[in-house]
């Protein structure tokens, strides 16, 4: 259980870092403040899981691990993120993007969650949903403006589109720790492929053909990216162990 | 030490009723109803919080503002908890809250619907005559509107 709500504090944590890199670089300001709004929101979500995780931890090894010292102290090979989290944001088109395929399969997700029989990551899943269903509808939006706008911002997401979907498998792939959980992920990719070619139609994209699917993430197996990003975002802890503010 | 024996439960939530929500400072954090529970024994006061939203960064000041406020009464030991389920709605702000949210100038949330693209209530001069700007507003419980009216930008704090 540790490891799957790790995997799951790791996924909103380091989506959450990329989405933070448009603070201040936002294409208008409404949407700076909406992409770090959402950020936002996935950080909270990410805090929860490390919370819980910290909790059942603590309580096994007797030892003191704090959601800060998850997220701070440990090395990229025991990250669990999904590898889609962590790619580079790239442009507009490729965060928008990003964030609605990612947000489609939350949703699914945290519509099983809700009911599972833990309790407390039933109580997480349940209380995110609602912010889920916002980030949704946002992204949804932009991704059928861009696709069916110009023909430089549907060329700009069809690129992007090109690049993201090879991740996407992985999202439904489940790794040894995600296999007794009641988690049915056959069920959650017939609704997803769904909602998203539907989506697609309406921003006249579709689907690439001969793609050759990336996975490994969820085993800890990352791309360079995420040492990167790690190296950033830890850096403090790492350098002045224990700093608060 | 103040022996709790003398704190009653009714103190309690008086004195919670003082703290305000640092986002929104004309409300407080019973107008936005986050209070779930007090529970008085002779060793502490235990309050128990959940966050209106999940990335919410006020709930850590929050608490803190509750620390603060219970000190002033001499009250020290106090344990805060935040519980998750159920998760909070918009529903559970009083009415009284929504009154002040619109004085203050924002739009109260109405739970007949989440993001309009048009049609909330302006909380200036009360036109609905009025569109939606942006989904996220300056904080993510809100949303972004323009009176086509009196063509004053205004907060809506969006269903939850
Ligand atoms: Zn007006």
């Amino acid at each position: 259980m540790t490891d799957y709500l790790l995997h799951l504090a790791d996924t909103t944590l380091i989506l959450s870092q990329r989405n933070s890199e448009w603070c201040g670089h936002g294409p208008i300001l409404e949407q700076d403040i909406a992409i770090t709004n959402i950020s936002l929101d996935l950080l909270g979500q990410s805090r929860n899981f490390y919370q819980y995780a910290a909790e059942l931890i603590s309580q096994k090894n007797g030892n003191t691990v704090t959601e800060d010292s998850l997220a701070y102290l440990r090395d990229p090979s025991e990250f669990k993120n999904v590898l889609l989290a962590e790619l580079p944001r790239g442009d507009w088109a490729n965060t928008i993007l990003r964030q609605y395929l990612f947000s489609e399969f939350q949703f699914i997700l945290f519509e099983q969650l809700k009911n599972h029989s833990d309790t407390q990551i039933a109580a997480i899943a349940a209380k995110g949903i609602k912010e889920t269903t916002y980030h949704i509808r946002w992204s949804k939006e932009w991704v059928i403006r861009l696709g069916d706008g110009t023909a430089e911002s549907h060329d700009r997401i069809k690129a992007a589109l090109s690049t993201l979907w090879a991740y996407t498998d992985e999202l439904f792939i489940p790794a040894e720790y995600e296999v007794n959980l009641g988690i049915d992920f056959d069920i959650m990719k017939k609704i997803w492929l769904e909602k998203v070619i539907a989506v697609f139609e309406e921003a006249t994209l579709s689907i690439p053909e001969n793609i050759v699917m990336q996975t490994g993430g969820k085993n800890g197996l990352h791309t360079s990216e995420l040492k990167l990003i790690l190296t950033e975002m830890q850096q403090l802890q790492r350098t002045y162990p224990g700093a608060e503010w | 030490m103040v022996n709790n024996n003398t704190i009653s439960k009714e103190k309690i939530w008086e004195i919670l009723g003082t703290v305000t929500d640092p986002e929104v400072p004309v409300l407080t954090i019973l107008d936005l109803g986050i209070v779930r529970d007090v529970v008085v024994t002779n060793e502490t006061v235990e309050v128990v919080i959940t966050p209106t939203y999940t990335g919410c960064p006020a709930m850590d000041m929050i608490s803190m503002n509750i620390r603060i406020a219970l000190a002033e009464h001499k009250i020290n030991n106090v344990k805060i908890t935040s519980v998750l389920s159920p998760a909070w709605t918009t529903d559970w702000m009083s009415e009284a809250g929504k009154q002040k949210l619109k004085t203050y100038g924002i739009a109260a949330p109405n739970k007949n619907f989440e993001i309009p693209e048009d049609g909330v209530e302006c909380p200036l001069c009360n036109s609905i005559n009025t569109r939606l700007i942006s989904q996220f507003g300056s904080t993510a419980c809100k949303a972004l509107y323009q009176c086509n009216d009196c063509k004053e930008p205004f907060d809506y704090f969006k269903c939850h």
